[in-house]
C-alpha cells in the first residue's frame, strides 16, 4: 500500500472510531436534559437519580470522544498536509470556530455537570446540562459545516499567487444547503443512537425483572424522543438524498447503480448486482418513478447516469488542461495579464486537470487514453455504495417501526408486558452504530476520488512522510484503540450490570411508594 | 484593517492561545507527573487527580483551539509542522489520549494493579506532551530541514532522532521543569493534607531547575544561528513562502532584543515569576498566580525573539515559514478575528464561574462519600 491508500484506511479507521462515541453523546446529552428537566419540574428524586445513572454510562462513552477526537483534529495536518494547505484558509475556519464555541462550552459544563450536583440550585444544574447539550449539538454542527463544505465547496475561489483555495464568501460556506442537510440528518441519528441505547438497557432490566420503575421512565421517555428521531432522520435522510443529487451527481448515480441515464422520471432500483466491470446491474428489481421523485422532486427532470457523468468529466478535464498551462506559466510570469484571464475563463475546472497528475507530472501533454482513463477513474465504487445505502435505509425504517410500538405500548402502560418486544428491543442496540457508520461510508467513500468534490483529488492531498511513519500510526491506531474499546465496553457493561442502586450508592425506588 | 495589521493581530493571538494553553492545561500536566510522587496510598491518589478533576476537560480545550487557530490562521504552518514532526506527534496523539480516559477509567476499576497502571498512564499523558512541546520549541531556534515545490507542496528530511537534538532537549526540559512547577503550586493550592504539602515542598526544587536551566537555554541561543530576512518583503504580500531572501547570523536570535530593549521584560517576567512561587509558597492561590507567570514569560521569550520567523528551514532557509507570507487570506483573518473577540471574553467568563463553583479544597472524605461522582 502507498501513502495515499495508507492515509486514507487510517482516516477512515480513525474516523469511525470517533463517531462510534460521537452519536452516543450526542443522543444522551438531550436524553439527560429532559430527564433533569423532569426532575426540576416535578421534584420527584427518581428523575435526579435517573439522570445521574445514564450519565455515568454518559461519561464513560464522553471522554472517549474526547480522546478520539483530538486524532482528528491532528490528522488533517500530520496526513494530509497539501489538504491543509490547500483549503486551510476555507477549512480551519469552522474547525476553529468549533473549538471556540463548542468545544469549550461541553468540555466546561461537563466538569460541572458531574461534580455540581451538591454546589449549585437545581435549575443552576439544569442550565449546566442543557448547556453540555447545546455544546455537543453545537461542535456537529461546525463540523459538518466544514464537511459539507468538502461536498460542495461554495463560496470560495482558487488564488494562482498563493497556490490555494481561499474564501471569496464566508456566509455561502456557512448556509450550504449540504452541510444544513448533513447536520440535521446526522444530528438525528445521534438521538437515535442514544434512545436505542437507553431502550435496550430498560429493556434488559426489565427482561431481568430489575429496576423496573426506573426502567420504565426510562423506556417511556427514550420511546418518544427516538420516534420523533427516527422519523427525522429519514425524512431529513430523504433531504441529504435531495441536496446530494443536487451537486454530487456521480455520488447519486453510484448509490443507484444507474449506469445510463434514463428518460425522466427515473426508476429506483430496490435491489440488484452491481456490477463495476461491465457497468451493468443484474436481477434488478425496480420501482417506477422513485428515484426520479427523490432526486429531483420532479417528474420531468433527468437523473444523469454513471457513463453520462463520465462523459462530462472528459470536457471538463480538456477544459482543466487548459486552466493547467495557464497556471504553470504564470508561476515564471506573475504579471502577464492574459494567462491570468484564462486561468479565470477554466479554473472551475482546473482540479479535474489534477485528476491526471496520477498518470503524467507535465498534465498539460496529456493523450487521450490517459484523459479517459482520469475521467473512468472519477466512478466510486458502485457495489459498496449501493448496498451500504440500502441497509442504512432498511435500518432506518425498521427504527420507525420499533419506536412506534414502544411509544404505543407506553401509551398503553404495557412496556412489560411482551417478551417479544424486549427482546427485540435488546437485541436492536448494535444495529443504529451499523446504520450510522454505513451512512460515513456511503457519504465519503461516495465522494472519492475527490477529497474536495471536484477541487482537489485525494491522491494529491496527503503529507510527504514517508509511507513507513503511516503504517507505523495507523499499527499503533489499532492496537491503542482496540485496547481501550475493550476497557471501555468492559466498564459500560460493568456499571449497566451494577445497576443504578449499586452505581450510586442508596435505594433509587424506595421514596417512590411513599411519594405517589 | 491592513493586512499587515492583521498578520501582527495574528501573531500575537496564537501567542496568546499558546500561553492560554501553558497556563491552563499546564497544571494539569504537572499534577499529571507529580501524581506518583506527591501521593501514595490511594485515597491520596484520588484526592490529586480530583483537584484538577471538574476541569482538565475545559483546559485542555485550549490545546484542541491553538490547534484549530493555527489550521485556520496560519493554513502552510499547520500542514508542515504537523507532518514535518509525524511521528512525534503521533507519540503526542498517545499521550494525550491516555489522559481523558485515565481520569474517567482509572477509580472506576476496583483493582489495585489497574488503578496504578492508569497512575502511570496520567503520568505519562502530563511528562510526554509537556516534553515534547519544549522539544517543538526548541527546534523552531535549530531549525529543521525543509521545503516547498512550485505548487506550494511540502517536502521535508526531518527525522524523530534529528529533532531530539541537543539543545531541543534542553529545550524539552526546561519545559517539563516549567510544568512540575506550575503543577506543584496547583496541588499545594488545591488538594488537602499531605499531597498538598508534599508538592509544596517540590516547588523550590522545580523553580530552581527552571532558573538555571532556562538561562543554560539563553546563552546556548547567543551562539546558535539566528535567521533574518534580507531585502524588503512586502508585509501586505501573498502568502507564498517562496518569494524571499533570508541569511544567518550568530546570535541572531537576539537582534530583535537588541532593537528594542523593552523586551527584556519577557525573560524577566518568566524568572519573577519562577521566584515568587517560591517566596509565595505559603499563599497557594499567590503562588499558583506567579508560577502562571513562568509560561507567559517563557513564551513570549521565545516567540519575541523568532519573530518574524516561524519554522525556520535549514535546507532552504529563504523558503522558511515567518508571519508576512504563511497567514490565511485577509478575509479570513478578518473573520475569524471577529469571532475571537466575540467568543473568546464569553468563554473566560464561564470558565471563571466554574471555577468559582468549584472553589476550596479537595478533601478525602467529600470523595469517599460520593465514590460515583468523582474520579
Ligand atoms: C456529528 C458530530 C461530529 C463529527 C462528524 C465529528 N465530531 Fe468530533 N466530537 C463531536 C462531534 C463530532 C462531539 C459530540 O462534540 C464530541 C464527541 C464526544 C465528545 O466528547 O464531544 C467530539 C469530540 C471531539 C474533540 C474533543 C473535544 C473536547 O475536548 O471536548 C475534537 C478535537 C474533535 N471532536 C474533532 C473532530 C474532527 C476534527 C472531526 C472531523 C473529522 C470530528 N471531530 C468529527
Ligand atoms: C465522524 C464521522 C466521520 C466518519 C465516520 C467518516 C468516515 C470516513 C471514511 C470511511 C473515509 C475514507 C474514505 C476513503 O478513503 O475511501 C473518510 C475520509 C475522509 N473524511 Fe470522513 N468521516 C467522518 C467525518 C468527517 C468530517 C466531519 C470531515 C471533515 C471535516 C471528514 C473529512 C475526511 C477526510 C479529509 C478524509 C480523507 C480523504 C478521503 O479518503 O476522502 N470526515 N471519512
Ligand atoms: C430512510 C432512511 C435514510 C435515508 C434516505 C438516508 C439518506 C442518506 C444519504 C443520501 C446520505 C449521504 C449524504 C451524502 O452523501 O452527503 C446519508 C448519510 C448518512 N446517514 Fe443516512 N439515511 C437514512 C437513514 C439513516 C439512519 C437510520 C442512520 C443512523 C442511525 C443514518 C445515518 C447517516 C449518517 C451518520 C450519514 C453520514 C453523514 C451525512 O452525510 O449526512 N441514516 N444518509
Amino acid at each position: 500500500m502507498d501513502i495515499v491508500d495508507l492515509s486514507r484506511l487510517q482516516f477512515a479507521v480513525t474516523a469511525l472510531y470517533h463517531f462510534l462515541f460521537v452519536p452516543l453523546t450526542l443522543g444522551l446529552a438531550v436524553l439527560l436534559g429532559i430527564m433533569e428537566t423532569v426532575y426540576v419540574m416535578t421534584g420527584r428524586t427518581i428523575w435526579r437519580d435517573l439522570t445521574k445513572f445514564w450519565g455515568t454510562l454518559f461519561g464513560i462513552n464522553f471522554v472517549m470522544g474526547v480522546a478520539t477526537g483530538i486524532t482528528m483534529e491532528f490528522q488533517f495536518g500530520t496526513n494530509w498536509a497539501y489538504y491543509s494547505h490547500y483549503v486551510g484558509d476555507v477549512f480551519g475556519a469552522p474547525l476553529a470556530i468549533e473549538g471556540l464555541m463548542a468545544f469549550f462550552l461541553e468540555a466546561t459544563f461537563v466538569g460541572i455537570f458531574f461534580f455540581g450536583w451538591n454546589r449549585m440550585s437545581k435549575v443552576g444544574h439544569l442550565v449546566i446540562t442543557w448547556g453540555l447539550a447545546l455544546g455537543t449539538n453545537l461542535s456537529a454542527l461546525w463540523i459538518l459545516i466544514a464537511n459539507g463544505w468538502m461536498q460542495y465547496p461554495v463560496g470560495s475561489r482558487f488564488n494562482a499567487d498563493t497556490m490555494r483555495m481561499e474564501v471569496s464568501n464566508f456566509a455561502e460556506v456557512l448556509l450550504n444547503p449540504v452541510a444544513q442537510a448533513k447536520f440535521v440528518h446526522t444530528v438525528s441519528s445521534g438521538y437515535v443512537i442514544g434512545s436505542v441505547f437507553v431502550l435496550a438497557i430498560s429493556a434488559f432490566y426489565l427482561l431481568r425483572g430489575r429496576h423496573v420503575e426506573l426502567a420504565k421512565r426510562s423506556m417511556t421517555v427514550a420511546a418518544g424522543f427516538g420516534l420523533a428521531a427516527s422519523l427525522s432522520v429519514v425524512v431529513l435522510g430523504d433531504e441529504s438524498g435531495y441536496t446530494a443529487g443536487q451537486n454530487q451527481k456521480m455520488k447519486i448515480a453510484a448509490i443507484e447503480a444507474e449506469w445510463n441515464t434514463q428518460p425522466a422520471p427515473a426508476s429506483f432500483t430496490l435491489i440488484g448486482i452491481p456490477d463495476m466491470k461491465s457497468h451493468t446491474t443484474k436481477y434488478e428489481v425496480k420501482i417506477p418513478y422513485a428515484l426520479g421523485l427523490i432526486a429531483t422532486r420532479s417528474v420531468d427532470e433527468e437523473v444523469p447516469g454513471i457513463n453520462n457523468l463520465v462523459d462530462v468529466a472528459k470536457i471538463r478535464i480538456k477544459s482543466g488542461m487548459i486552466a493547467y498551462d495557464a497556471l504553470a506559466k504564470i508561476k515564471t510570469d506573475r504579471k502577464n495579464t492574459t494567462l491570468r484571464q484564462t486561468l479565470d475563463t477554466h479554473v472551475d475546472d482546473l482540479g479535474y486537470a489534477f485528476l491526471l497528475k496520477r498518470f503524467r507530472p507535465d498534465v498539460q501533454n496529456a493523450t487521450q487514453q490517459q484523459i479517459d482513463a482520469a475521467a473512468a477513474s472519477t466512478v466510486p465504487d458502485v457495489p459498496v455504495l449501493f448496498w451500504s445505502f440500502r441497509f442504512m435505509v432498511g435500518l432506518g425504517f425498521y427504527f420507525i417501526l420499533l419506536f412506534a410500538v414502544a411509544f404505543w405500548l407506553s401509551a398503553k402502560r404495557k412496556l412489560t408486558t411482551y417478551r417479544w418486544f424486549l427482546q427485540a428491543a435488546f437485541w436492536t442496540l448494535p444495529l443504529p452504530w451499523i446504520a450510522a457508520e454505513l451512512g460515513w461510508i456511503v457519504a465519503e467513500y461516495g465522494r472519492q476520488p475527490w477529497i474536495i468534490e471536484g477541487v482537489l483529488p485525494t491522491a494529491l492531498a496527503v503529507s510527504g512522510t514517508a509511507a513507513a511513519n503511516v503504517l507505523f500510526s495507523l499499527l499503533g491506531f489499532i492496537v491503542f484503540y482496540s485496547t481501550l474499546l475493550v476497557a471501555d465496553i468492559y466498564l459500560l457493561v460493568k456499571y449497566i450490570k451494577l445497576g443504578p442502586d449499586k452505581t450510586l450508592g442508596h435505594n433509587v425506588e424506595e421514596n417512590l411508594v411513599a411519594a405517589e | 484593517m491592513d493586512y499587515e495589521i492583521l498578520r501582527l493581530i495574528w501573531w500575537a493571538l496564537l501567542g496568546i492561545l499558546l500561553i492560554g494553553f501553558a497556563v491552563m492545561d499546564g497544571f494539569d500536566f504537572g499534577t499529571g507527573i507529580l501524581l506518583p510522587f506527591v501521593a501514595r496510598s490511594d485515597i491520596e491518589r484520588r484526592v490529586v487527580i480530583n483537584s484538577v478533576g471538574p476541569t482538565w476537560e475545559g483546559n485542555q480545550v485550549w490545546l484542541i483551539l491553538g490547534g484549530g487557530a493555527i489550521f485556520a490562521a496560519w493554513p502552510p504552518l499547520y500542514a508542515a509542522a504537523f507532518s514535518g514532526f509525524y511521528l512525534a506527534m503521533f507519540l503526542l496523539l498517545a499521550a494525550l489520549i491516555l489522559r481523558p480516559v485515565g481520569f474517567k477509567f482509572r477509580s472506576k476499576f476496583q483493582s489495585t494493579g489497574m488503578r496504578t497502571f492508569w497512575d502511570w498512564a496520567l503520568f505519562v499523558g502530563g511528562l510526554v506532551p509537556a516534553l515534547i512541546f519544549g522539544v517543538a520549541f526548541g527546534n523552531l531556534f535549530v531549525g529543521v530541514p525543509y521545503g516547498f515545490d512550485s505548487d506550494l507542496r511540502f517536502h521535508e528530511e526531518i527525522t524523530l532522532f534529528s529533532l531530539l537534538n541537543p539543545f531541543a532537549l534542553l529545550a524539552g526540559l526546561v519545559s517539563v521543569a516549567m510544568h512540575v512547577l506550575h503543577g506543584a503550586t496547583w496541588v499545594s493550592f488545591k488538594a488537602e493534607g499531605k499531597p498538598g504539602a508534599r508538592a509544596r515542598a517540590v516547588i523550590p526544587w522545580a523553580a530552581l531547575v527552571f532558573f538555571v536551566l532556562f538561562t543554560v537555554a539563553g546563552y546556548w541561543v547567543l551562539q546558535l544561528k539566528g535567521y533574518q530576512i534580507t531585502g524588503a518583503i512586502n508585509h501586505d504580500g501573498p502568502s507564498n513562502p517562496t518569494l524571499k531572501t533570508v541569511t544567518q547570523v550568530a546570535g541572531g536570535w537576539f537582534a530583535n532584543y537588541k532593537a528594542l530593549p523593552i523586551l527584556w521584560l519577557a525573560p524577566l517576567v518568566a524568572y519573577l515569576g519562577a521566584f515568587l512561587a517560591v517566596v509565595l509558597r505559603g499563599k497557594p492561590l499567590l503562588a499558583w498566580i506567579s508560577s502562571a507567570l513562568v509560561p507567559v514569560g517563557t513564551i513570549a521569550t521565545a516567540g519575541l525573539s523568532l519573530f518574524p520567523f516561524f519554522l525556520p528551514s535549514t535546507s532552504h532557509p529563504a523558503q522558511s515559514l515567518t508571519v508576512w507570507d504563511a497567514s490565511s487570506s485577509k478575509l479570513t483573518l478578518e473573520i475569524m478575528l471577529g469571532c475571537v473577540i466575540i467568543f473568546l471574553p464569553i468563554v473566560l467568563i464561564y470558565t471563571a464561574w466554574v471555577y468559582r463553583i468549584m472553589r476550596g479544597q479537595v478533601k478525602a472524605e467529600t470523595i469517599l462519600s460520593d465514590s460515583n461522582a468523582n474520579y
